[in-house]
């Protein structure tokens, strides 16, 4: 098909470069420069899409961001995206799309029997109707609302596109380069103020594009292009198209999507698909212009009736005739500027004004030109299924209730304008409290909110001349408050012609004995008479109406249709529009693809790794490593065809019978110094901490002031005043703040400071009954006897040259020895460990077989800290002081805590000694009792005792004191499991603790 | 996302810090006989007020210090920062 209803020349299109595509499965030709939109209608294609309730035939309305209706499924470069406005989707060489909501295609669509039952279909349908037999819901209804609905399909494979974060800082961020963003942006670069320009299209000027004005004796369209190509070359300021400002959020931050690569065929090398720039802006100027508003009337959504300033845009931007029998109706001046532009390429239009009498320059120039205009008279209906075919009109008497004789005439198009609406969404989302003006039947902001001023259009401004002086005058006035630069930029003169005033007429009445759809919200479907509904069902509340109706909730947020709602439930209530109020409007703009939102954090890169030193050593050995917080750590090492099961049994058993090396590396470590440090430990932890010797380390528990246990973790004396303390892996960040909140704000007067050296040390654990052979090796010239180190002993040591610090405390419960060694000397530390411990049959072992050996001990850990427990609970309270203070001690006072029956740690072992219990299961009296069977109690950790072999798991049980002997039973819904079990002792090796000492 | 200006080191995103609550609340002193009641101000009654609100946060990105903010709990707007031992006028 050729491009038949393109003109022979005219518009910014290139057309030395033509470009094909696919719409629906066929072929079509356009140029560079056209929107999938513009090259569709240059097609003579009008039917885009079918209508989301009722499956009607659906067209192009607007030319831009407000279009409701040509929202399509795009295909590029092997990937599929949905929701893709077809006005805003830059043409490309191989672009296909294809029509969504539709089945089997869009010419001949099963679901527009909807149109046919829309009788049954009004306002609140869903809530009427879905509502019983409840079972129903989930199995028959809501399936076929979701096949029903929907604007397009997501695709399910991974999104091979790469989407950028950028942060920024400007001294004036301005939304929009149509004339007023220009003057602003211009103004205040001469002043030397950061400036950032930002245009969702991809051609600047805004309405200067399409208008016919002149600027500084040049056309308005050469105007702008002078000063973007001069921005462009100012070093202070940053130019960017594509780019829509889609939020303004707390402290002038605002949010702008940049499209990158959209509008090419595939995204280049080492580009992102989007960018999404968060700007922190000192002021903020918001051109973003204003939305022709529609006038509603029978029939007005079919194919062919678009927005007056669309087909405008069509023609002079991209050289497209949206009809050649086009009929323009109108209740302002602006209709008249889209029919000269017709009549001048010898097109004769009809114009509809809905005014008595209007005169004014332009009204003149139309009449001057021949054009047929007919006052007083309105659209009563479009007709035509697929496509406009003819309009029936009327006279409208002066006070517009009454329409005159229907009269049928031809048209293959209609244009209408219902005058302007300001883009105010920006203004809104700062805070701002708009205000109705009277004048244009709109709201525009009120009292600036936060550093931002609106300007022009979108501050209800439609005079150039006017739009110009104050854009300069605020771009000047503001870059001068941050620069203190004042250099003055003579404002251009403008011609332009006058507009009279508009009507202010919205809806056409119906004529009698028809029933014509009159829609109000293009995109979800909603006619006058579902807001009608609404009403007469009681809802008042703006808020409450547009939920109930989907007025205004579709993708397109109402950019069309709000006002016209507003309209309508102001004339039932007979109150005014600003009594009504608008709803809220929230960021974004315009809809944000969900990939630029996440950036670059996927995948691996949604978080941190963290490594140890010896990681590669791991690697190397296969280690099969987990997720500790952001860190990799072993979970074992596999050895032929071993499971995680039979490898993390072996590795336990070898630290109960030799001798075992596990990287604890991870721990959190906290270097504690100054002379009040005792002081400050002994108000941090439970334990009495003011006699703790040089040399010597200590277990400790840490409240929150609430009583529940905090974290756990040995502390050391490395001298008088320095302390390193050690938290669990998971804690580390929190307790670090906790120490730092005290030593800040609760005690200041405490001569004490603490840092993290996490990363500044790795460690090794040395367990099992040949650890102490293993050290004697690894440290000849150091008395590491039972005498030289005792439990809890801490000496410093050279491990073949290497300076080092041993600890002898244990996890595992066997005789143990941590050893640390500065980060960079980890991985030699580990390979001599292992390398002299080989003769002592040494094994590395994991996370997993770590857990074993602490679990079978009864030692806590996350599982039982998990901030519901207090020290009893853990069979802590012999840690807990009674006679000094420390933090959250005020709080073990409380009933609950003192409680005879509190919950407290216990062990749990299944009767067959064979079925393994799963962690989170619930311990029972009853397994028959009635549900909610009454939970006594849960499963904090199991495992497999390499002691005893036979499943062991610790429970928080209720009581737990009391329980030792009893028999319960272990219930997993989830794993369909019922386990008879006994409740033992929590400490079920080495019940005495005689191994770590001997 | 707010701007908070450390009075350590200037001008900050809000991702720098994280929130710390009501900075009027005051620990009772150690070894002090407290009522339950008082106690339970401390560790859980909070005002949960709407308009000036005197909070914590520290910049734990940043410098590790906790600081004072005056900030409006319904506009965001934020009046004041203080250093961990300023006092509050």
């Amino acid at each position: 098909m050729t491009q038949a209803f393109r003109i022979e020349t005219g518009g910014l299109i290139n057309r030395e470069k033509k470009l094909s595509f696919k719409f629906n499965g066929k072929s079509y030709s356009g140029y560079e420069g056209d929107t999938l939109a513009s090259a569709l209608l240059a097609n003579g294609v009008h039917l885009v899409g079918r209508s989301f309730k009722y499956h009607r035939p659906r067209g192009f309305f607007g030319a831009g961001v407000d279009e409701p209706y040509a929202v399509v499924q795009l295909y590029r470069n092997g990937e599929t995206e949905p929701n893709i406005k077809a006005t805003e989707q830059e043409l490309f060489e191989g672009l296909e799309a294809k029509s969504v909501n539709c089945w089997p295609n869009v010419n001949f669509d099963i679901g527009a029997i909807n149109n046919f039952l829309k009788i049954f279909l009004p306002a609140g349908f869903y809530y009427k109707t879905f509502m019983w037999p409840k079972s129903f819901w989930y199995r028959i209804y809501e399936p076929f609302i979701r096949k029903a609905a929907g604007l397009g399909v997501a695709s399910t494979k991974h999104d091979n596109e790469r989407y950028e974060h950028k942060y920024e800082y400007c001294d004036l961020l301005i939304a929009g380069s149509g004339p007023s963003g220009l003057a602003g942006a211009y103004a205040a670069a001469k002043n030397g103020a950061k400036v950032i320009l930002a245009e969702d299209k991809p051609r600047f000027g805004g309405s200067l594009l399409t208008s016919d004005v002149n600027i500084g004796n040049q056309s308005g369209k050469d105007w702008a292009e002078g000063i973007i190509a001069e921005l462009k070359t100012m070093s202070n300021v940053v130019v960017k198209n594509r780019s829509q400002i889609f939020g303004y959020y707390d402290h002038n931050m605002l949010v702008m999507s940049e499209k990158v690569s959209d509008h090419l065929p595939n995204t280049k090398k080492y580009h992102p698909n989007k960018r999404l720039w968060y700007i922190r802006a000192k002021e903020v100027l918001i051109s973003s212009g204003s939305i022709e508003r529609p006038i509603v009337f029978g029939n007005n959504d079919t194919p062919g009736v678009m927005l007056s300033s669309a087909a405008k845009e069509y023609l002079k931007v991209y050289g497209v005739l949206v009809g050649r029998n086009p009929l323009v109706f109108t209740n302002n001046d602006s209709g008249y500027e889209t029919a000269i532009e017709f009549k001048k390429l010898g097109v004769d239009p009809i114009i509809l004004d809905t005014r008595k009498n209007p005169a004014s320059e332009i009204i003149d120039e139309a009449k001057n030109l021949g054009i047929n205009i007919k006052n007083s008279y309105v659209v009563v209906a479009a007709q035509g299924y697929k496509k406009v075919k003819s309009a029936d009109i009327a006279s409208i008497s002066d006070d517009k209730k009454q329409l005159g004789k229907i009269e049928s005439i031809k048209c293959d198009c209609i244009c209408v304008s219902g005058f302007w609406t300001p883009s105010i969404h920006l203004a809104s989302q700062s805070g701002n409290k708009t205000k109705f003006k009277e004048e244009i039947d709109a709201f525009v902001p009120g009292q600036s909110k936060q550093n931002e001023r609106t300007l022009g259009a979108a501050n209800g401004v439609f005079s150039l001349e006017e739009t110009l002086k104050t854009s300069f005058a605020a771009g000047s006035e503001l870059s001068k408050k941050i620069t203190e630069n004042d250099n003055e930029v003579p404002v251009p003169n403008v011609v332009e012609k006058k507009f009279s005033q508009h009507d202010k007429f919205w809806c056409v009445p119906l004529p009698e004995g028809k029933n014509y759809k009159r829609f109000l919200d293009f995109q979800n479907d909603v006619s006058v008479s579902d807001v009608e509904i609404a009403l007469r069902e009681g809802y008042r509340s703006i808020e409450h109406v547009k939920r109930y109706t989907t007025l205004g909730m579709a993708t397109d947020q109402g950019k069309t249709s709000n006002l016209n709602g507003l309209q309508l439930v102001s004339e039932i209530e007979n109150k005014v529009v600003p009594a009504v109020g608008h709803t809220t409007f929230r960021p974004p703009y315009t809809p944000v693809s969900i990939g630029a939102i996440v950036g670059r954090e996927v995948g691996k890169h949604s978080k941190p790794t963290r490594k140890s030193p010896m990681h590669n050593w791991h690697e190397k050995n296969n280690a099969v490593f987990v997720d500790a917080g952001v860190w990799l750590r072993p979970r074992y090492y596999k050895r032929g065809n071993e499971n995680l099961f039979e490898a993390s049994k072996r590795e336990a058993k070898n630290v109960r019978t030799n001798v075992g090396v596990c990287d604890v590396t991870t721990l959190g470590k906290i270097d504690i110094k100054g002379p009040d440090a005792a002081e400050f430990l002994n108000r941090v932890y439970t334990n009495a901490w003011l006699k703790l010797p040089v040399g010597k380390a200590r277990y400790g528990v840490m409240l929150r002031e609430d009583g529940i246990v905090m974290d756990d973790g040995t502390t050391t004396r490395i001298s008088e005043n320095h302390y390193h303390m050690t938290t669990t892996t998971a804690q580390a960040a929190n307790v670090l703040s906790h120490l730092e909140y005290y030593l800040q704000l609760v005690w200041p007067k405490l001569n004490v400071n603490v840092v993290s050296t996490t990363e500044q040390w790795a460690g090794a654990a040395i367990a099992g009954p040949k650890s102490r052979v293993l050290l004697q090796k690894l440290f000849p010239n150091s008395d590491v006897s039972n005498e030289g180190l005792p439990f809890m002993g801490y000496m410093e040591g050279d491990l073949f040259g290497v300076k080092a610090r041993i600890f002898r405390i244990s996890f595992s419960g066997e005789l143990a020895y941590e050893v640390n060694v500065e980060s960079d000397n980890g991985n030699y530390m580990w390979e001599k460990i292992v390398e002299v411990g080989e003769q002592f049959k040494i094994q590395p072992y994991g996370t997993e077989a770590l857990s074993t050996l602490r679990i079978e001990m009864g030692h806590v850990a996350g599982s039982e800290l998990d901030g519901r427990t207090i020290p009893y609970d853990n069979a802590l309270e012999g840690l807990v002081s009674k006679k000094k203070d420390f933090i959250g001690k005020r709080s073990l006072q409380r009933a609950a805590f003192t409680a005879h029956d509190r919950q407290r740690i216990v062990g749990v072992v299944p009767l067959d000694k064979k079925t393994s219990i799963p962690e989170g299961s619930h311990l029972v009296k009853d397994a028959n009792a009635p549900l909610p069977n009454p939970k006594l109690g849960h499963i904090s950790a199991s495992c497999w005792s390499v002691e005893h072999d036979n499943p062991f798991s610790l429970a928080i049980l209720k009581d737990g004191k009391n329980m030792i002997g009893e028999k319960l039973f272990v219930m997993s819904p989830l794993k369909n499991k019922v386990i008879p079990v006994e409740i033992v002792s929590s400490h079920y090796v080495d019940p005495k603790g005689e191994r770590v000492r001997s | 996302m707010l701007y908070i200006k450390c009075p350590h080191c200037g001008m900050r995103p809000q991702t720098e810090f994280s929130y710390g609550g009501d900075a009027s609340v005051k620990r009772p002193e150690l070894n002090k006989d407290v009522s339950d009641q008082e106690w339970d101000d401390f560790v859980y009654n909070r005002k949960s007020l709407r308009g000036k609100h005197l909070e914590l946060w520290q910049h734990i990105s940043g410098c590790r210090q906790w600081i004072k903010v005056e900030r409006d709990t319904a506009t965001h707007e934020i009046f004041r920062t203080f250093k961990a031992d300023e006092e509050v006028a």
